[in-house]
């Protein structure tokens, strides 16, 4: 089958589409975003979430088929994606970007229309700004092997987006769904705590 | 035939414009690409033209292949292979220590889940299906399941030519037959635990025109992998090219081969580029885990607590290979009193063949077992003695100097007893929470079971010693490679190893060590792989100690011949000179010249290994040697928990650990590794275990094998002291598995003290503490 469904802001079209497909196997396998990472499969460890018309899913659950039309967010556009919504928030007033003009994803249509991929220099890492979640999981130390931290990038982004000053038990609550076997949880939480930090200081500054 | 040698996406060098030397806490050069989802795992890895492997595994734990038929398998469309132990090319057989793993199952598979056929298809769907086509005709036989009788028992069927005890190892030396005042024992069994890494096994196998083949892989040690596939493969050692990929966790569950031979095989069968990708469920059965065992302890002392004697007996499942059940044993009764001075020893292991899945290398080898049955022994003592377990802990610590049962002299500090007092001294969370509790904070969490009503706290230590490196007489050096350039005016240092960054950070430490050594800020680490010499594996809290010390002595090398160019153009003793800033330093006359204009356009290249003390076999007979380990490491924890008892559920308030790190050459990141390690640890003790029944893995998911998530993990205080080993470079000591071995008793101890129950078996279950 063919699916049509938008990713990180751009048309994305599939074809030869097995009824089986996951939403995670196309987007790793047929669009070249191998960002949301399979570890489990069966919705237990997280590493594949995703925002699926804004809300946090495990891409492994989501049948190719159910995306058909809706708007997906992967970790490859996390960083657009924050930028644009704390634009749209600085436009329209509110802090979170949760009440921003596109409904509960954050993006605008416009927004949307205009968002291209921009080129991440291989060699360097450079040339794609950062998220400020994305910025403060490096600077926290909350990344080793890595594994994990591409669904927990995107589901600790959609916690600080509806609670702007989450409590520790807020943000273990949020994350329960997100296994990491590294880091023993410490600095992911450090790494939560921080980018919500600068959010507020961001906040108060405007 | 495909002339592409490299896939898609692939191993980058990293170079992001960090600073940061030793001592400092320098950001991961390759985090920008990990948080962007840039960064190449070998999951990841695409290639023009590619095909999918799938691996047909035994569903019996022990059967006689009577015949395979791939010709079903064949005729479905898309599928480009079939293939069986015929088709290994070379020696099908491998092994880390004995070779005695088939590549591919041959006469008889000896557990669930052995590789018997391949499959390489357009779609890993066509790959899965094709595989169900394969008729495999097996008689089925009767398992060997417990390890104990395995050792014992001489009528049972031998699973290998030599018998089923893979190693027996004593270690006795005082009196084994010494009395004492107060005597403890008891029988302690501890789980099969799953190094539970998140990203399965996994690579790319790329035909090469020269009829040999590229792989790309995540794994803890390339070129122990690429020495066992080149030997399966028939084919010379030049024409197998390993190359490592991002590596999604390792914990000891990546040192032995998985996916490796079989996707060359298929790779060089098709012509064609071959990816294996394992999922969960695979992976469970893809991989060694961690030997579960059953231990017999009994510790004497005296009134005033001091340990006369101990007497152990140890059975380490290894189940239907060896990979690392020598070593377990080794391990296990070489460090089998703890870090305590007992005059009288008697210790025994067995590691043992069965048909239960195959055991071996985890976090914390061959020392998690003893340590748990130690320091449960332990506690249990202090109880008999009426004694505060800390004090009996530090009444009887090793120092310095001591010997212990094996011989060896600990030549370098041992601060247990301060360990211990530094975690004492730690305040303990408050008793009294806030009203009304947040069930969040309470047993069984959001599931509400409990808003405080049957719960106790319970409060326990524990501290434990741990090898670092390879023992008994390995010689596990490292190789780096580095060379000194001017690149846009700037001084570069190009560092090339095989040390497998499999999240623990070793790359940045490379870094941090050639821009302490060579004086500048920007080195690029070059991605590992064979190309250069061996660094030896990701494991025995090795590689900052071995590999550190092989980029240390190559900077050495690159500096002592830029000093002599410098020397004879400015007519200075070499002696006198040292490079800080990008600049050449006379202690003399000062600053004599920019790096950059001292090299020119002459790079300095310099290859140089790192070679640890020697170290000797422990006699057969009682053990003894004059040096079994390389080096000790010490960590002790303090654990906090609640218990509902009514539900038998625990929830771990607080876990903090007090660890000697010798020098931490990156703090940041030895934190992070004693987090994490703890946090293994605490799974162990109370959720983490393989069920096996009859040979057969129960919970190959991680919907029934449980590892902790961030709500079962408490906040842990992290003290790390630094006490150099005079004999390791920097006076490093082992960080990454200490602090999972001595996670997990604290726990248990702390549910003892909770509930006053013994509690033989880790992990601890709802059913051992509520009885039903």
């Amino acid at each position: 089958m063919r699916v049509n469904f938008t990713v990180n802001g751009r048309k994305q079209e599939a074809d030869d589409v097995w009824e089986g497909e996951s939403l995670l196997y196309v987007l790793r396998e047929r669009m070249g975003l191998p960002g949301s990472k399979n570890a489990c499969e069966q919705g237990e460890c997280g590493s594949c979430t995703v925002r699926l018309d804004g809300v946090p899913v495990c891409s492994c659950l989501v049948a190719a088929g159910q995306a058909e039309g809706r708007e997906v967010v992967t970790v490859e556009g996390l960083a657009d994606f924050a930028k644009q919504r704390e634009q749209a928030a600085h436009a329209g007033g509110c802090a979170s970007g949760a009440c921003g003009t596109s409904g509960t994803s954050g993006t605008s249509l416009d927004a949307a229309q205009q968002w291209s991929a921009k080129g991440t220099d291989s060699q360097t890492g450079e040339g794609g700004d950062l998220s400020p979640i994305q910025q403060a999981f490096i600077e926290a130390g909350a990344v080793q092997c890595g594994f994990c931290t591409p669904g927990l990038l995107v589901a600790a982004d959609e916690l600080l987006e509806r609670e702007a000053s989450p409590s520790d038990a807020d943000i273990r609550e949020a994350l329960s769904g997100n296994l990491c076997r590294c880091t023993g949880y410490e600095k992911i939480l450090d790494a939560v705590r921080l980018a919500a930090a600068r959010q507020a200081e961001t906040v108060e500054a405007s | 035939m495909s002339n592409q040698t490299s896939p898609a996406r692939t191993p980058q060098d990293l170079n992001d414009a960090i600073t940061g030397g030793i001592g400092d806490s320098p950001l991961r050069p390759d985090g920008t690409l990990k948080v962007t989802g840039e960064f190449a795992y070998s999951s990841d890895l695409w290639a023009e033209d590619m095909l999918w492997g799938a691996t047909l595994r035994s569903p019996h734990p022990y059967a006689r292949i009577k015949s395979i038929d791939v010709g079903p398998a064949l005729k479905q469309p898309g599928v480009y292979a079939a293939l069986t132990h015929k088709d290994v090319p070379g020696e099908n057989i491998y092994g880390l220590k004995i070779a005695d793993t088939p590549a591919l199952a041959e006469g008889y598979v000896r557990y669930q889940g052995e590789p018997v056929a391949l499959i390489a298809a357009d779609h890993p769907e066509t790959a899965r299906r094709a595989m169900e086509k394969i008729v495999v005709d097996y008689e089925v036989l009767e398992p060997i399941t417990d390890p104990e009788r395995a050792a014992h028992d001489d009528t049972l069927p031998k699973l290998h030519p030599e018998g089923n005890v893979v190693r027996y190892q004593p270690v006795i030396c005082g009196d084994p037959e010494a009395k004492a005042d107060v005597v403890v024992s008891d029988v302690y069994t501890l789980g099969m635990q799953d190094q539970a890494f998140l990203g399965p096994e996994s690579g790319l196998a790329i035909p090469a025109e020269d009829g040999g083949v590229d792989l790309f892989l995540a794994t803890q040690h390339l070129h122990s992998d690429h020495r066992q596939t080149a030997r399966a493969l028939g084919l010379p050692a030049e024409k197998v090219r390993f190359t490592m990929s991002g590596v999604g966790g390792a914990f000891g569950g990546r040192e032995d081969l998985s996916m490796q031979i079989h996707a060359c095989m298929l790779a060089l069968h098709t012509g064609k580029p071959v990816k294996i990708v394992y999922d969960r469920f695979e992976s469970f059965f893809g991989h060694v885990h961690r030997h579960p065992a059953k231990m017999y302890y009994e510790h004497g002392a005296t009134k005033d607590g001091k340990l006369v004697y101990v007497k152990a007996k140890m059975y380490f499942d290894g189940g239907a290979y060896a990979s690392k059940t020598p070593v377990v044993v080794g391990n296990a009764t070489s460090l089998g009193t703890g870090p305590y001075q007992v005059p009288n020893v008697k210790i025994e292991g067995w590691g043992l063949y069965t048909n239960n899945p195959p055991c071996g290398a985890m976090r914390g080898l061959g020392a998690v077992q003893p340590a748990y049955a130690v320091e449960s022994q332990m506690d249990k003592l202090a109880k008999a003695l009426d004694m505060d377990p800390v004090e009996l802990r530090q009444r009887n610590a090793v120092e310095q100097g001591y010997t212990m049962h094996t011989g060896q002299v600990l030549d370098s500090p041992a601060p247990v007893a301060e360990l211990l007092q530094r975690l004492k001294d730690m305040p303990l969370p408050p008793e009294n929470r806030t009203e009304p509790a947040d069930v969040r904070d309470l047993p069984g969490g959001v599931s509400n079971t409990t808003h405080g009503e049957g719960m106790v706290r319970g409060v326990g230590y524990s501290v434990i010693i741990k090898n670092v490196c390879y023992a008994e007489g390995a010689d596990d050096y490292s190789t780096a490679r580095v060379r000194l350039e001017a690149i846009g005016g700037e001084p570069v240092a190009l560092v090339h190893s095989a040390a497998a960054e499999v999240g623990q950070g070793v790359d940045t430490v490379q870094q941090q060590i050639a821009r302490t050594e060579l004086g500048v800020e920007r080195v690029t680490i070059h991605p590992s792989d064979t190309q250069v010499g061996d660094a030896g594996s990701s494991s025995a809290s090795r590689q900052t100690y071995i590999t550190g010390g092989a980029v240390k002595n190559a900077c050495e090398a690159v500096r002592e011949v830029l000093f002599e160019r410098v020397a004879q153009r400015f007519g200075e003793s070499p002696a006198d000179l040292s490079l800080s800033g990008g600049k050449v330093v006379s202690a003399v006359t000062g600053v004599l010249a920019d790096l950059v204009d001292v090299l020119g356009d002459d790079a300095i290249e310099e290859t140089r290994e790192y070679h640890h003390l020697p170290t000797y076999g422990m006699d057969p007979e009682a053990g003894q040697s004059q040096r079994v380990h390389v080096q000790h490491a010490y960590s002790a924890h303090r654990a906090v928990v609640d218990v509902d008892t009514e539900l038998g559920l625990v929830k771990v308030v607080q876990l903090d650990c007090s660890q000697d790190v010798g020098k931490a050459v990156n703090p940041d990141a030895v934190v992070g590794q004693i987090q994490g390690g703890s946090t293994q640890g605490l799974g162990l003790a109370v959720m983490e275990e393989i069920q096996v029944k009859d040979g057969k893995i129960r919970n190959p998911s991680f919907t029934d094998y449980l590892i902790p998530t961030i709500l079962d993990t408490p906040p842990m205080t992290v003290d790390v002291i630094e006490k150099a080993d005079p004999n390791s470079p920097y006076g490093v000591r082992g960080v990454g598995e200490p602090p999972t071995i001595s996670a997990t008793p604290a726990v248990m101890n702390a549910i003892r003290n909770a509930t006053g129950l013994s509690l033989t078996h880790a992990p601890v279950k709802p059913e051992h503490i509520c009885g039903s």
